[in-house]
C-alpha cells in the first residue's frame, strides 16, 4: 500500500545545530502519526520539512507518492495543510474569520468561496455569527477551530498538526481533539500530530515515533509502544508521565538534568550520557536502524 | 501558616477573584488549580500584595503565622517577602535578570534581609543549589542565566526562594515550562524539601497530574471562585463539583478509554465575570443547571475538609 507520508533519510542542519539527523518514517494512509519527544528534539523542524516549509538539507519527502520538491505551492496546499500549536499568532489579527478560512481557496483563483466558508465554519463547529468577528473576539478553542478549517477548507489528503493543543485549556483540549478524530474519520484525513503530551497522542494516534537528538529513537504502533516500550528513552518518557492518579508519588525516570545539545552529540548512541541502562559498547556503536520485534529500536540492548 | 478567608480582587469592571477562602498548614502542599483567566494567579499575587496598580484587593481576612498580612505596610511586606515567604514563578527566564549572575541574586536576597558579609552569603548560595541538585555550584554562580538550561533555572529560582528559609513557599506553574523528565526531578525535589524544612507550600498549577501526585489539600478555582476543596484523594475518587467532574472527564488518561472512544468535554470556555454577578459561575457549561443557580450558591460540606460550592446535594 502507498505511504501518505514516506520521508526518506531527511537532514537538516542550522549551522552546528543538527536539528533532524537522518530521519526516514512512513505514514500510512489514513492514520495518525504521533511524533513525541522533548524541545529541541527536532519535531517541529520534521514537520516544517514535511509541509514543505523548510527544505531539507538532504533526504526526500513523497507526500501521496509526489516528491514534495517537484510541486509548486498550490499543487502541495491541496494536499497538505498545517495546523499550528498557537491560534493567537497564527491567525492574521487584522481579517475576519470568513476571509482567514477563504484564504486557501483564493489562493488557488477559486473567488466563489461564500459557500464553502460557512459550510466548513459549521463542521468544525463554528456558528455563522462568528464569520465576522476578528480573531481577538475569539476564545483560544474557537480560534483553533478557524484554523482547522482553514486547513480543511481546500479537502487536503493530509494535516499536520503542531502541539495543536498544547496552548489550550483542558476541558477546551478535549473539545479540539474530538474534533479533530471527527474530521479524520469522516473525510478520511491521514495526520501526523506532533506533541510533548503523551497521553494526547496515546488517546489520537495510531502510530508513534519517538524523537530524540534528531532522531527517530522508536517507532511502533501506539498500543504496542505504550504496553511495552523498547527503547530506554521511550521508558524514561512514559514514566515520567504524571497521569491524574493520587498516591503514585512522583517517578524518577532516572535522567537527571542533562540536557541534550543537538549542536553537540554524543559519540555512539546519542542518548548513552543519560541512559539509566548505559553499558560498554554505548559510546562507541551506533545504534542507528537496529531493529528488535519488528519494529525500530535504535538501542544496542535492545537488539534482538 | 497561611489563612485567607473571603478574597476579592477586581481590575475596573472585572472581577478576578471573587470570594477566595482557603488555608495551608504547616508542612502541607496545598495545590490551587483551574483552568486559565480562573483567578488562581491573581490570587497568589493578592496574598504576596504584588498586585498591579489598579488593582482593588478586599479580603475579610490574610493571616501568615498569626501576622495580619491586611494591616501590614508596603515596607512591612517587603520584609516578609523573600524571607518567610518565597515565591518561585512560572518561567524561570523573565523572572531572573539576565544582566546579573546567578550568584550575585542569589546573594542579594540574602543580604537585603539577613545582613551578613558577601563571603556568607555566596557560601550559603553555594551550599543550597547543591541542595537543589544543581553540580558544581561553584562554576553555576558565576554563570548569567541564559547560560542555563530550563531545568537549571528553575533548580537556581527555588535555591533563591530559599535563600532565607522561608515558612511558606508559593510556585506558581514551576514545572510548566518544562519538559517531562526535567518536571518530575523538580517535583521531587519540592516535595522533599518541603518534607525536610517543613514548609508550607501553596503550588498554583493547571495540571490535574501534577496536583494528584504532589498535593496534600487541593483547592479548585473556577471564575473566581473556589468551587471545590478537599483532601487529594477524595478530590479525585469523589469529585462532587459539576466543574471538577467536567475536568476529570476531559484529561486523557493512557489505557483509559477505549480505542477511538471521545473523550467528554465540557462544552464554551470560561467566562469573565463582572463583579455584580450572582450566582454559579459555572451555570451556562453546567449539565445540571437549574433556575436556582442563578441566585444564590451554598458552600456545602461532604466531609470533613471536603466542601464545594454547589446547589447539588452529594
Amino acid at each position: 500500500m502507498m505511504s501518505a507520508i514516506e520521508v526518506r533519510d531527511v537532514f537538516r542542519s542550522f549551522g552546528r545545530v543538527r536539528a533532524v539527523d537522518g530521519v526516514s518514517l512512513r505514514v500510512p494512509s489514513g492514520g495518525v502519526m504521533g511524533i513525541v519527544g522533548e524541545s529541541g528534539c527536532g519535531k517541529s523542524t520534521l514537520a516544517r520539512i514535511i509541509l514543505g516549509l523548510l527544505p531539507a538539507s538532504s533526504g526526500d519527502v513523497l507526500v501521496e507518492g509526489q516528491s514534495l520538491a517537484g510541486l509548486d505551492r498550490r499543487a502541495r496546499a491541496r494536499l497538505i495543510q498545517p495546523v499550528f500549536q498557537d491560534p493567537y499568532s497564527s491567525l492574521n489579527p487584522r481579517h475576519r474569520v470568513r476571509d482567514i478560512v477563504a484564504l486557501p481557496l483564493r489562493a488557488q483563483g477559486i473567488w466563489d468561496v461564500e459557500t464553502p466558508v460557512l459550510d466548513m465554519l459549521a463542521r468544525v463547529g463554528l456558528d455563522s455569527t462568528l464569520a465576522d468577528r476578528l480573531p481577538a473576539q475569539l476564545s483560544g478553542g474557537q480560534r483553533q477551530r478557524v484554523a482547522i478549517a482553514r486547513a480543511l477548507i481546500l479537502r487536503p489528503r493530509i494535516v499536520v498538526c503542531d502541539e495543536p493543543t498544547s496552548a489550550l485549556d483542558v476541558s477546551v483540549q478535549a473539545q479540539i481533539l474530538n474534533l479533530l478524530a471527527e474530521l479524520r474519520r469522516e473525510m478520511g484525513l491521514t495526520l501526523v500530530f506532533i506533541s510533548h503530551n503523551l497521553a494526547v497522542v496515546e488517546h489520537i494516534a495510531t502510530e508513534v515515533a519517538v524523537m530524540y537528538l534528531g532522531r527517530i529513537v522508536e517507532q511502533a504502533p501506539v498500543e504496542a509502544l505504550f504496553a511495552d516500550p523498547r527503547h530506554p528513552y521511550t521508558r524514561a518518557l512514559l514514566a515520567s508521565v504524571l497521569t491524574p492518579e493520587p498516591g503514585l508519588g512522583i517517578p524518577d525516570a532516572g535522567l537527571g538534568d542533562g540536557t541534550p545539545d543537538p549542536a553537540n552529540i554524543p559519540s555512539g548512541c546519542r542518548f548513552h550520557p543519560r541512559c539509566p541502562s548505559v553499558t560498554a559498547g554505548c559510546d562507541t556503536a551506533d545504534p542507528a536502524k537496529i531493529r528488535a520485534k519488528g519494529r525500530l529500536v535504535e538501542c544496542l540492548l535492545a537488539a534482538d | 501558616m497561611l489563612d485567607v478567608a473571603g478574597l476579592r480582587v477586581s481590575f475596573g469592571a472585572i472581577e478576578a477573584v471573587h470570594g477566595v477562602s482557603l488555608r495551608v498548614r504547616h508542612g502541607e502542599t496545598h495545590c490551587l488549580v483551574g483552568e486559565s483567566g480562573c483567578g488562581k494567579s491573581v490570587t497568589a499575587l493578592a496574598i504576596m500584595g504584588l498586585l498591579a496598580r489598579g488593582a482593588r484587593r478586599r479580603a475579610e481576612r490574610i493571616g501568615f503565622d498569626g501576622t495580619d498580612l491586611l494591616a501590614l505596610s508596603d515596607r512591612g511586606m517587603g520584609r516578609l517577602r523573600g524571607s518567610r515567604i518565597g515565591m518561585i514563578f512560572q518561567e524561570p527566564m523573565t523572572s531572573l535578570n539576565p544582566a546579573y549572575t546567578v550568584s550575585s541574586q542569589l546573594t542579594e536576597v540574602y543580604r537585603r534581609h539577613r545582613g551578613g558579609t558577601r563571603a556568607a552569603a555566596t557560601e550559603r548560595a553555594a551550599a543550597l543549589l547543591g541542595r537543589v541538585g544543581i553540580s558544581a555550584p561553584g562554576l553555576r554562580l558565576g554563570q548569567f542565566p541564559h547560560q542555563l538550561s530550563g531545568g537549571l533555572r528553575q533548580r537556581v529560582m527555588i535555591a533563591m526562594a530559599l535563600m532565607c528559609d522561608p515558612d511558606l513557599l508559593i510556585a506558581d506553574e514551576p514545572t510548566t515550562a518544562l519538559d517531562v523528565t526535567v518536571q518530575a526531578g523538580i517535583l521531587r525535589l519540592l516535595a522533599a524539601l518541603q518534607a525536610e524544612m517543613g514548609l508550607a507550600l501553596l503550588l498554583i498549577t493547571h495540571d490535574l497530574g501534577v496536583v494528584a501526585r504532589v498535593a496534600h489539600q487541593v483547592s479548585v478555582m473556577y471564575a473566581g471562585e473556589v468551587v471545590e476543596s478537599a483532601p487529594v484523594a477524595a478530590l479525585f475518587a469523589r469529585p462532587t463539583h459539576p466543574y471538577t467532574q467536567g475536568l476529570l472527564a476531559s484529561v486523557p488518561v493512557p489505557g483509559k478509554l477505549r480505542r477511538g472512544q471521545p473523550l467528554d468535554p465540557i462544552p464554551g470556555s470560561v467566562p469573565r465575570i463582572p463583579p455584580d454577578f450572582v450566582g454559579c459561575g459555572f451555570r451556562e457549561r453546567c449539565r445540571f443547571a437549574m433556575p436556582a443557580c442563578a441566585v444564590a450558591v451554598p458552600l456545602r460540606e461532604r466531609a470533613p475538609g471536603h466542601s464545594y460550592l454547589c446547589q447539588l446535594t452529594p
